[in-house]
């Protein structure tokens, strides 16, 4: 589905990525961990379109298709979702609407007909009750005035109400009390399906109790340094990056 | 114009002409007004003689450039009075959910059908301001002119000169006018027109009014309207004021509007600007006793080479009162703006508290804004804040936005929408938010054309001219 090959990418001269491969194949879920600033988000942000990264060499295709030639809107409908580290607040922009625009005009590049407003508002209530969301959140403007875990659990609804084929959680985690993080993790798991896939960056081994990974990678200045099974994660947990520093030093 | 010439040519030659006018039209001008009117107008001539227009060096003008408007080829008719007109002959108002009193001026003269002066059955008398100077001179003059200020360079000088016709509502004690008023400016002439329309507003004690201003154009000829408007609001009365202009592209405006607040009134004053190429809002408060609320908002949406002014001067005369100031704008293309807003606090008007606020979106490199907060505080025991932004829509949500599927236009559209929108939703009456909300978005998706000026759906019978301005 997602493969990236020799991934270089810089932001304002100074190179992030460097040489980053990776594969996400349907029905797969990947956690990506490593340490502060090793370019976890800037990863994401290629995958979802952000302009403001330059890839200097490398390519990504996602079903087939060049994704580096496609504008963010047009990811997204092709079914990429990115769930933001910072969610941003959008005042004035009410989040139905906001989300009522986004289905239809999805189901638009589909070819399918917009979706009705009884029918948009019963799936409104269907999603919010899958990730236990309160009304008095998706009835106010995007993400404004929202705790931070509220803003974590708005993702993992808008998530659930685009249907993503891959999606990209950037440490959706952080932040979430035990049961909003059981929540989004039962999100997750409801949503998987054989033809989608989810990439988990996450800084914490919690998370993969509740959504098991079928690999773990370690991002290291720039690179998948290091990837296994989840057993990966949990020696990580214990152990810190310290020795996989190490390791790539001795190379 | 280059800086150092301090009057322009242009402006010297209109000043004369208008001075030979007043001369060649001393006596029809002055036939019909009573010796207190008189006397208002002749004091406007001296002052207009010796001040002139206002230059590069005025302060608050010094942004905006009037040469444009000083043309020779005006016709300025100071004859035709209010007339008798079926106003449906060239305009027709459908007003679907918002019942009003709907009025109308032409060419800054009132039009009716029955009566240039009704009288509700609250007492209230709407109607033209020519006639009331006939019918109610102790009323007209006893307000006309007390508040509009004479000292300010040009303008409000001229037009008092040479008022004739224009709106006089009276709304008596206690009462409480039931319907909004609508007030329709309407523009329609084949030649550039110079008009002067002068308005009278005054809300009794304890009475409570709306009042909805819209400017309209029929035609694409050349129109330079001078617009001065007083509205006296007495104790614990309650104004909602709205003026909503949305101008074709030869039009211009200049509007004074003076607003005086006795002890324990409400005012709120929304101007909305979704077109025009040259237009100046001037909105002067005098709150002159304590108790008092004011809520000054404005919006304004130009692009191409629109120039949009809003000047705002607030004045506590009194202790315990709060007014607050949000304005804000959008400006694309080649557009300019200029905000200049002024908290003036008085030595004794303790316990005040005034806001000022204006925020601008510039939507290209070379839409320009220029903006003055200023507060000048003489009292200690105040809350005052200001304060100014411009900034470009933000980019965070612009990503966020199409992150989940919205292509560029939409995602800009709803945050210009969502920018606009904290000032409609300070619209008090539910009906005419939703006009406006819907006008505005119109407006942002670059869809709004002469045909939808009228908030209240309003549509010319026979449109002459079908264009969008957007083109
Ligand atoms: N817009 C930007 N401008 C300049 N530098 C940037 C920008 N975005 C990211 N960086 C830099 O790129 C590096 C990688 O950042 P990135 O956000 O991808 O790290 P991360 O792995 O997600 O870290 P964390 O675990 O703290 O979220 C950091 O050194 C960061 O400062
Ligand atoms: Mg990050």
């Amino acid at each position: 589905m997602l493969k990236i090959k020799n991934l270089n990418v810089s932001v304002e001269g100074k190179t992030i990525l460097k040489g980053l491969n990776l594969e996400v194949n349907e029905g797969e879920v990947h956690a990506i961990m490593g340490p502060n600033g090793s370019g976890k988000s800037t990863l994401a942000s290629v995958i979802a379109g952000r302009d403001y990264f330059t890839v200097e060499k490398g390519e990504v295709t996602y079903m087939g298709k060049n994704l580096l030639e496609i504008p963010p809107e047009v990811r997204a409908k092709e079914g990429i979702f990115l769930g933001f580290q910072y969610p941003i607040e959008i005042p004035g922009v009410s989040m139905t609407n906001f989300m009522r625009t986004a289905i239809n005009e999805k189901r638009k590049h589909l070819g399918l007909k917009p979706l009705t407003g009884a029918d948009f508002l019963k799936l409104i209530e269907e999603k919010k009750k899958l990730v236990k969301i309160e009304s008095k959140l998706t009835n106010r403007s995007v993400n404004e005035g929202f705790s931070g875990g509220e803003k974590k659990k708005n993702e993992i609804f808008q998530m659930a109400l685009l249907e993503p084929k891959l999606s990209v959680l950037d440490e959706t985690d952080s932040g979430l009390d035990i049961d909003a993080l059981k929540v989004v993790a039962n999100g997750v798991n409801t949503l998987k399906r054989k033809d989608n896939a989810t990439i988990l960056i996450t800084h914490y081994q919690r998370l993969l109790d509740f959504i098991i990974p079928d690999f773990v990678h370690v991002l290291y200045d720039g690179q998948i340094v290091k990837s296994g099974g989840k057993e990966l994660a949990l020696e990580l947990e214990e152990k810190g990056y310290n020795w996989i520093k190490q390791e790539v030093q001795a190379e | 114009m280059p800086e150092n010439i301090k009057t322009s040519k242009k402006q010297e030659v209109f000043k004369n002409t208008m001075e030979e006018l007043f001369e060649k039209k001393y006596d029809p001008i002055m036939e019909n007004s009573s010796p207190v009117i008189q006397n208002l107008r002749q004091k406007a001539f001296e002052i207009f003689k010796q001040n002139g227009f206002p230059d590069k060096k005025t302060e608050n003008w010094r942004f905006t450039d009037l040469d444009p408007l000083y043309r020779d080829d005006y016709t300025i008719d100071l004859e035709t009075k209010f007339q008798k007109t079926d106003v449906n002959k060239i305009f027709t108002c459908d007003v679907y959910d918002l019942d009003t009193y709907c009025v109308t001026l032409i060419n800054g003269w009132f039009a009716y059908k029955n009566s240039p002066l009704t009288q509700l059955k609250d007492g209230t008398v709407i109607g033209s301001l020519f006639k009331a100077m006939e019918v109610y001179p102790e009323i007209v003059e006893k307000h006309l002119g007390s508040i509009a200020k004479l000292s300010e360079p040009g303008f409000v000088p001229l037009n008092t000169i040479f008022m004739q016709d224009g709106l006089f509502i009276y709304v008596p004690d206690d009462v409480k006018v039931e319907k909004p008023v609508q007030v329709i400016n309407i523009v329609d002439s084949e030649n550039p027109v110079f008009l002067q329309p002068r308005n009278l507003i005054i809300a009794g004690k304890n009475s409570k009014i709306t009042l909805i201003h819209c400017d309209h154009t029929l035609t694409h000829n050349i129109s330079f309207t001078n617009t001065v408007s007083e509205v006296i609001v007495q104790e614990n009365a309650y104004v909602d004021h709205y003026k909503v202009q949305n101008k074709g592209r030869n039009s211009s405006l200049i509007t004074s509007l003076f607003f005086k607040q006795e002890k324990d009134s409400r005012l709120l004053n929304n101007a909305i600007t979704l077109n025009g190429k040259f237009t100046r809002n001037q909105v002067d408060l005098s709150i002159t006793g304590e108790n008092c609320h004011a809520d000054l908002n404005g919006l304004y949406l130009v692009d191409s080479n629109q120039h949009v002014d809003n000047q705002v001067f607030v004045d506590h005369m009194a202790p315990n009162s709060l007014s607050n100031q949000l304005y804000k704008g959008i400006l694309d293309d080649q557009a300019s703006g200029v905000f200049s807003g002024k908290v003036l606090v008085r030595r004794d008007s303790q316990k005040t508290q005034a806001y000022q606020n204006n925020k601008n979106l510039l939507l290209t490199d070379e839409a320009k804004v220029n903006t003055q907060p200023f507060l000048e505080i003489y009292a200690d025991d105040v809350k005052c804040s200001h304060g100014a932004t411009v900034g470009q829509l933000d980019p965070n949500a612009m990503f966020y936005l199409r992150s989940r599927g919205l292509c560029e236009l939409t995602a800009r559209q709803l945050l210009m929408f969502a920018f606009a929108d904290e000032i409609v939703n300070k619209i008090s009456i539910e009906p005419l938010r939703d006009n406006i909300s819907k006008l505005v978005e119109k407006r942002l998706r670059g869809e709004l054309s002469i045909c939808d000026q009228c908030i209240l759906n309003c549509s010319s019978r026979e449109p002459r001219f079908i264009q969008n301005f957007m083109d």
